[in-house]
């Protein structure tokens, strides 16, 4: 039905694009040749009758869904007989309500007391009332929109600006939308978080230094009793990124020094895109480089050199990270190169600059923005992979700053955490939420003080 | 305005020659853009080199101080001698020619950094200065001589590229002076300039003579006329003729060059 709707108010929009472009060629054909005839060109009188038939009619359809549900329920809990409510919860009746509505659809369950079906067939009525007096409502507003529309349409109507208004409240709304999901994002994680902090008091959490979340979700399972100090996981966090940061920064910088400035146009044909291939490779298939290869390889060497290496290291899984994140830092900090004028590079030459001493005096430092926007995006990717860890470095949580060691990360938790036996009432689960806000909270100060620091160094060319 | 620089010439051979170019040949890819120019700049003397649109004077300039090089596809033939040596031959070093041979381009090219660090550049890279307070005193006195000075003397920290386009060019003259080149070679440094900061530029001009060897390109026959001594004039890549500049502006051998000061179009000239 609502699918039905929507079809019949794009049709009734482009029909009205159409009219509207029509009306206004009429008039156009009417103004003398070689001087512009109207304000606008008749697409965009087009475009402002479709607006006005499309857009109040979805938004009038969006808000009669939205409001529909709980008015009809409020009647059928009042239509239902006074013996079937009698002393109920709320609860109790919503579970009621959701009986009548899978017994109106036609899903039953089990078999539903004649009240109940009495009280399915009035709702399966009322919405189907509901759905004509919608769709009646929606296609008279839609006829009045174009006779408002196109009552306007004269030769010297603004249709050019007003279309331009309704795009920008388009983009408006669209900006809106991303804000609304950052909000979103963090008031859900904020409130399941709070719930976890009732049960782990947040000194423990933040402090701690034992992280143990296996614990029993059932009565009469046998498991740990549970320690939440989140130390060791944001510790493992830290250790494998700084790993991954301190292998593709320096390696991802100079190749992209290297494309820009020393390599044949014939070779950066090749290479740039093949170092964007290998960004765009699934990180499972890394994770599996990551055990097959390299941890293997570091364990035979650690070996050799007598040092106890763990099958998962640190190591491995930051390493092979770095690799994954040197397409971001190196492609982007290129881009960042190129964008600078040739003017400055030849200026800097012609001083008598070796090309080395122009890299480092003046492209890298205007370059500089762009290249703190890969290498900040490359620390977020870092930060946030999970599935390379979970193959190369393992799950269990270790206080400890030596690479060769196994550790966990904080991602990797709240995966672990919340598969499995899962229950929202229970601190491991909602364990999960916390770390998800603290790592929140960290990436968004990271990007904070990147942002400043590239503004406290920048140097603009424009 | 209409004050006169000019000085006594004399005829110069390439013994006296600051630099001297023998056919010189330049190339984009396929495309020839200089045919065979035998030119000799004078030590300590203003060179103007005129002529029309796109008929080869930056690509002669930048061909004297190897910017050509950072040009692909640019290749450059015969021999430019710089006091006598070939700046094209393999053991030279292309660094050191060009802190000797400074250069200013045809559009402003300020680097993104402050005022004061513009004009330091060149004395860093080259270890010019052995303190702070040396350093500080050579971007002043070149700032001073590029006429800039009195202008920006209290934000010598604010970008350079906050200036305006003239007081950008005369910041990347200050810039060039500032290592002290043996030559410097001017690419229309007064074309985004105003009548006032024409004639400190020019002045500086006929100033610097006395220590440097110019090449000056300029669109401007009043400013050849006003600066320089010597006059090449240029035509679809080949040189048609350079000689003292009185001599050019009063009396051209060639028809071109005739046609080309006095502002005549090949269409207008009367036929023979
Ligand atoms: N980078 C380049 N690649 C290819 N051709 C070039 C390049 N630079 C210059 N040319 C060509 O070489 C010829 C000479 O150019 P040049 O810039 O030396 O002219 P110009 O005399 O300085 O002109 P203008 O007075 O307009 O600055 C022109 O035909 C131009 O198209
Ligand atoms: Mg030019």
């Amino acid at each position: 039905m609502t699918g039905y709707l929507f079809l019949t108010i794009i049709a009734f929009s482009l029909a009205a694009f159409l009219t509207g472009r029509a009306a206004a060629r009429r008039f156009a054909a009417e103004g003398r040749s070689g001087r512009p005839a109207a304000h606008s060109v008749p697409a965009y009188h087009g475009a402002f009758v479709a607006i006005w038939v499309g857009i109040p009619a979805l938004i009038l359809a969006l808000l009669w869904r939205a409001a529909e549900g709980p008015v009809i329920d409020r009647l059928l809990a009042r239509a239902l007989p006074p013996e079937m409510t009698a002393g109920l919860s709320p609860a109790a009746l919503d579970l009621l309500l959701t009986e009548i509505h899978h017994v109106a659809e036609g899903r039953i369950l089990a078999p539903a007391s004649p009240g109940v079906i009495e009280a399915a067939a009035r709702l399966a009525a009322w919405s189907r009332i509901g759905d004509v007096a919608m769709f009646v409502v929606v296609l008279a507003l839609m006829l009045l929109g174009a006779w408002f529309a196109c009552a306007r349409l004269t030769p010297r109507f603004r249709a050019r600006t007003r279309v331009e208004g309704a795009l920008s409240g388009l983009m408006i709304l669209c900006s809106g939308l991303a804000l609304a999901t950052t909000l979103g994002i963090i008031v859900s994680l904020v409130h399941e978080a709070v719930a976890f902090f009732r049960l782990v008091p947040p000194g423990e959490f933040l402090f701690g230094l034992v992280w143990e979340p296996q614990i029993a979700t059932r009565p009469g399972q046998i498991a740990a009793e549970g320690a939440f100090g989140a130390v060791p996981v944001f510790l493992g966090t830290l250790l494998i990124s700084a790993i991954a940061m301190a292998f593709a920064v320096p390696v991802g910088l100079l190749s992209a020094v290297y494309l820009h400035e020393y390599a044949s146009p014939r070779f950066r044909r090749v290479a740039k895109p093949m170092l964007e291939i290998l960004a765009g490779v699934p990180t499972v298939v890394y994770g599996f480089f990551a055990i097959l290869v390299v941890a293997p390889a570091i364990r035979t060497t650690g070996t050799m050199m007598g040092l106890a290496t763990s099958p998962n290291s640190a190591l491995a899984a930051g390493l092979v990270i770095g690799g994954m994140i040197i397409p971001f830092i190196s492609s982007l900090a290129d881009d960042a190169l190129r964008a600078v004028p040739r003017d400055l590079r030849d200026g800097s030459l012609a001083m008598g600059a070796t090309p080395a001493e122009t890299m480092t005096r003046v492209l890298l430092p205007a370059a500089l923005p762009g290249i703190a926007g890969g290498i900040l995006l490359a620390l977020s990717r870092a930060i946030g992979e999970t599935m390379i860890v979970v193959m190369a470095a393992g799950l269990i949580a270790t206080m400890t700053l030596n690479p060769l060691d196994s550790v966990t990360t904080v991602t990797v938790q709240i995966v672990t955490t919340l598969v499995g036996d899962t229950a929202f009432d229970n601190p491991k689960t909602l364990a999960a939420f916390a770390l998800g806000l603290v790592l929140f909270l960290v990436t968004l100060a990271l990007n904070t003080i990147g942002v400043a620091i590239v503004r406290r160094y920048r140097e603009t060319y424009e | 305005m209409n004050q006169s620089f000019q000085t006594h010439v004399a005829p110069i051979g390439a013994a006296a020659a600051k630099i001297s170019t023998r056919g010189v040949d330049v190339f984009y890819g396929p495309k020839q853009a200089l045919f065979g120019v035998d030119l000799d700049i004078p030590r300590n003397q203003v060179t103007a080199l005129i002529g029309p649109s796109g008929c080869g004077k930056s690509t002669f300039l930048r061909a004297i101080n190897r910017m050509n090089d950072t040009i692909a596809g640019a290749r450059v033939e015969g021999e430019i001698l710089l006091d006598g040596e070939n700046v094209y031959d393999p053991v030279l070093d292309v660094v050191e020619l060009r802190a000797r041979v400074g250069m200013v381009f045809q559009k402003p090219n300020p680097f993104p950094k402050s005022i004061f660090e513009n004009v330091a550049y060149g004395p860093r890279i080259h270890g010019m200065a052995r303190s702070r307070a040396e350093l500080a005193e050579i971007v002043v006195r070149s700032l001073r001589r590029a006429g800039l000075f009195e202008e920006v003397k209290d934000r010598l920290d604010a970008p350079g590229t906050s200036l305006s386009g003239g007081q950008q060019q005369r910041l990347c003259i200050a810039r060039a002076i500032a290592t002290r080149p043996e030559v410097l070679l001017m690419d229309e440094p007064a074309s985004a300039l105003d009548p006032i900061a024409t004639a400190v530029i020019e002045e500086l001009i006929d100033e610097l003579r006395a220590n440097y060897t110019i090449v000056i390109v300029t669109h401007s026959m009043q400013q050849a006329a006003r600066v320089s001594q010597r006059t090449a004039f240029f035509h679809l890549g080949r040189l048609i003729e350079d000689g003292p500049t009185a001599e050019i502006f009063s009396t051209p051998r060639r028809r071109q060059t005739e046609d080309y000061i006095t502002g005549r179009s090949a269409a207008q000239r009367p036929g023979p």
